[in-house]
């Protein structure tokens, strides 16, 4: 019998990790060099790449098609504002802070949420998402319906200038991308993401051999949420506004992320990302198409899951054998054959 | 000799790299009962799949009085008049006997099958034909399975499996049925582990082996030693 | 007291409309096992399609459900057909993904045919029609037909799912698609006829919508959830629960909206969090 080589790391990997790397230190140095508008529009995109790869942990990993993520969106946003407002809490400390309460939060709504299966899943999400948005218009000391700004104060401690404070926000988004990042590999190399293939493989299989898919996937929906309300404080601290529409938006923080998410590759690491940046580069041209963007996106999300359900990453990855992280395992007949 | 009733030549099947039919060929002439044996995973049950349409098989690979049929879609094959009775009986569990017997019959082929044949060949049907079909014993079940599939007035019956999961007395009695249903315009494979049963019943013996035919020939022409070694591969 | 009175017979007429939400997406549930995201965008696009009927033909919107029907049913049949089919199977989250792709592309096409402004279909004499019972309680007609079209839905349903050839053939399909196809069954065109039945119901629930109050693009995802909560209450197990369902998310909206407005649909919200919390089969269901 000829034997395997089995192996995680390639040249790619390698050169991929290498890479990462310099891009870090690449952008790392850019809040010394880069303008304004470069800064806000990569804040942007980080927090972009951020929010997909979360909603991929849930959906395309976990199978917890969540179409109520707004709600952490919101959630973060409306704390970080409650919390520079009415407690004085600096922005950068309230951080961490709405990730523990979100994740306390969390809780309790997943183990509601879990009580539906599948697809109704999908819809508990929203209601939940809902509930959160119909809350924030009757909570009066925040605004009410028409919501409130980032007292002046709360923006400063960011940095005495208009530079500063896109520096400072610009790094906590960069921070903040990496650990997502950091913590969604981290998972999938461990025990758990073991468990997450079998889950994705064959549910009930994976539960008979002794998995804890109730526990797997409430560990990821909690790690997602917390992660996704920090994501959306630094969102309204770039926008300075929040609202309960624009906070709490299905079509800003679910629809357009799960359209990138699809058309990039659902289930694949880096599909997230291919597919946050093409709406970047897109973006700038068809945003100012309103209505008809979101068409076009909706159409080409719905085609690429007729067509190609595993997205542009995973068509690339089947095609030519590629992994740019050392994630999955690569079988290829040994170069050296042992001999019987 | 007449064109056979069904032609199955190469068939092939995959279960994902798993290989589970390597070229199979049978035939299948009017009016005779052939049956298929083999050990568990020997294939039977894939290729039944692959002649009713399940599986996806090359448009020549399997011809149907006369026509090339593989790779039409199920409901398509059985408007042909080639229709299953299903491994383990598979009756609709929120319909009576009755609504399961008259799904036979949404195809519209014409023949002689209706519900009044159906319960003159098995009476307790009638008596039962409002009761769910899920109360009723095995036996029944079967009944009912194989009275489902008359009603689309095949011109061939395909078998998979009848004696699974009932007492020898009952397979008996289903066995004898089976002579009385095939007659010149409906013929019939009976897929079987139980040999014996297969042997006193079929004209025309198959014997597969790890998704290979090992041995066929006429029903009495088979030393019981020829098969037992077709049969275990020894 | 009066003033509750008159809220819960408000709410249990309205919980007519909620179930007519609640059927369609029930229906297609319990035949093919698809949880359609852009329900509620069809209810909304049915009120459009509605809207110009009645606008260029200078129908009665009850008369013009003779034409919405049967043209919502052939777009359900053609999505199922097209769209639908491809996406189903072992994994729901292609059909998942697929209809809330549609939902947007709904949502934004009525959002550049007609704008985000509000509309409403004219019933003339219908929309005010009511009987007085007393000082604080009166029953208008329109939320009356509400409860007595839902009830004769029903009731429709009923008999086409248990004495028809293409309701045994819903139920046959539902109970196991694989045989069903080896006995002969169509399956992709049963699910189309599914799909086709329930955007009819789908039609008739949002002309009614839409004649009862102001609807715009973006209304869609909140029918869609108030039939969802309405299927959970219920319980899954029957219409009628569906209609109970229905009925109880009517009564808490209203009886919570005549206190303060503000919390009508929270309330609602609130109450199938309690119920999933509390009884996860619902109020009607058979505990597991």
């Amino acid at each position: 019998m000829a034997s395997l080589d089995v192996r995680r790391s390639s040249w790619l990997t390698h050169l991929a990790t290498a890479g990462g790397l310099v891009l870090t230190a690449l952008l790392l140095s850019a809040a010394l060099w880069a303008s304004n508008d470069t800064l806000r529009l990569a804040t942007d995109i980080f927090l972009y790449i951020a929010l997909a790869c979360l909603w991929n942990f849930l959906a395309g990993y976990a199978g917890l098609v969540s179409v109520g993520q707004q709600a952490y969106v919101g959630l973060g946003g409306y704390g970080l504002f409650a919390l520079a407002a009415k407690a004085d809490v600096p922005a950068l400390y309230a951080l961490p802070l709405l990730g523990c309460m979100a994740a306390l939060l969390s809780v309790p709504i997943a183990k509601l949420l879990f009580r539906l299966r599948g697809a109704y899943f999908t819809i508990g999400s929203w209601v939940v998402a809902e509930v959160f948005h119909l809350g924030a218009i009757l909570i009066v000391p925040l605004g009410g319906g028409s919501g409130m700004s980032l007292p002046i104060r709360a923006a400063q401690a960011l940095g005495p200038t208009p530079h500063d404070r896109f520096v400072t926000t610009y790094l906590t988004a960069l921070v903040l991308l990496l650990a997502v990042l950091t913590m969604i590999f981290v998972v999938l190399r461990s025990r758990m993401g073991l468990a997450l293939t079998a889950i994705r493989d064959n549910e009930a299989a994976a539960r008979s051999n002794g998995v804890n898919v109730d526990r797997v996937k409430l560990i990821i929906y909690v790690a997602a949420a917390s992660a996704t309300a920090m994501v959306g404080a630094l969102i309204f601290i770039q926008k300075l506004r929040i609202s309960p529409d624009a906070g709490f938006s299905v079509n800003d923080w679910t629809a357009l992320i799960v359209f990138m998410v699809v058309i990039g590759g659902i289930g694949t690491f880096e599909g997230p990302i291919v597919g946050a940046l093409i709406y970047f580069l897109l973006g700038e041209t068809l945003a100012t198409l309103g209505p008809v963007y979101l068409i076009i996106l909706g159409a080409v999300a719905i085609a690429v899951m007729l067509i190609e359900p595993r997205g542009i990453w995973g068509f690339v990855r089947a095609r030519w054998g590629l992994q740019l992280l050392p994630l999955s395992f690569l079988v290829r007949p040994s170069a050296s054959k042992i001999e019987k | 000799m007449p064109d056979p009733l069904l032609r199955v030549r190469g068939v092939e099947a995959f279960y994902g790299d798993f290989q589970a039919l390597y070229g199979v060929d049978i035939e299948v002439a009017r009016g005779q009962i052939v049956a298929i044996i083999g050990a568990n995973g020997a294939g039977k049950s894939t290729l039944l799949n692959s002649i009713v349409g399940l599986n996806p098989a090359g448009r020549s690979a399997i011809s149907f009085n006369g026509a090339d049929i593989g790779g039409e879609p199920p409901h398509q094959i059985v408007r042909r008049g080639l229709t299953i009775v299903p491994e383990g009986r598979r009756l609709f569990a929120s319909l009576n006997v009755e609504e399961n017997l008259l799904i036979g019959a949404e195809v519209k082929r014409s023949g002689d099958w209706t519900l009044a044949k159906v319960y003159e060949l098995f009476p307790v049907l009638r008596e039962r034909r409002h009761t769910p079909s899920r109360s009723l014993s095995g036996g029944q079940q079967q009944m009912v399975a194989i009275g489902r599939a008359l009603m689309s007035n095949p011109a061939l019956l395909l078998c998979d499996e009848l004696s699974l999961g009932l007492a020898p007395i009952v397979v008996k009695g289903i066995y004898g049925y089976m002579k009385a249903i095939v007659a010149n315009d409906v013929s019939a494979v009976i897929v079987e582990q139980d040999i014996q049963q297969a042997l006193r019943i079929a004209d025309y013996v198959y014997c597969m082996l790890e998704g290979r035919i090992a041995l066929h020939g006429r029903a009495g022409s088979l030393s019981r030693e020829a098969i037992a070694s077709a049969y275990f591969g020894v | 007291m009066e003033h509750l009175g008159n809220a819960i017979v408000q709410g249990v007429l309205t919980g007519g409309l909620y179930a007519m939400f609640a059927i369609g997406l029930a229906l297609i549930f319990g035949i093919m096992r698809l949880v359609n995201i852009a329900h509620g965008d069809l209810i909304v696009l049915a009120a459009y399609v509605a809207l110009i009927v009645t606008q260029t033909l200078g129908l009665n919107p009850l008369l013009a459900l003779g034409i919405v029907i049967p043209i919502m049913a052939v777009v359900g049949y053609g999505l199922q057909r097209g769209l639908f089919n491809r996406a189903m199977g072992t994994d729901v989250m292609p059909s998942l993904l697929v209809s809330f792709g549609l939902s947007v592309i709904i949502q934004n096409g009525l959002l550049m045919l007609f704008s985000a402004d509000n509309k409403r279909l004219q019933a003339g004499a219908l929309e005010v029609a009511s009987v007085t019972l007393s000082d604080t309680i009166s029953i208008g007609l329109l939320p009356s037909l509400q409860l007595v079209l839902a009830i004769l839905v029903i009731i429709g349903l009923q008999f086409l799912l248990y004495r028809t050839a293409i309701g045994r053939a819903f139920r046959a399909v539902s109970d196991d698609p694989r045989i069903a196809q080896l006995m002969g069954l169509n399956n992709r065109h049963v699910f189309g006829l599914a799909m086709a039945l329930s955007c009819a119901i789908v039609a008739l629930a949002g002309v009614l919508l839409a004649i009862r109050a102001n609807f715009d693009p973006a209304t869609g995802p909140t029918r869609l959830i108030f039939g969802f909560e309405a299927v959970i209450i219920g319980g899954l197990t029957s219409f009628w629960g569906t209609l109970a369902g229905g009925i109880i998310l009517g009564v808490v909206q209203s009886v919570a909206s005549s206190f303060d407005p503000g919390w009508q649909i929270l309330a609602g919200h609130i109450a199938f969090l309690i119920v999933l919390a509390v009884r996860p089969n619902g109020l009607f269901g058979r505990v597991a």
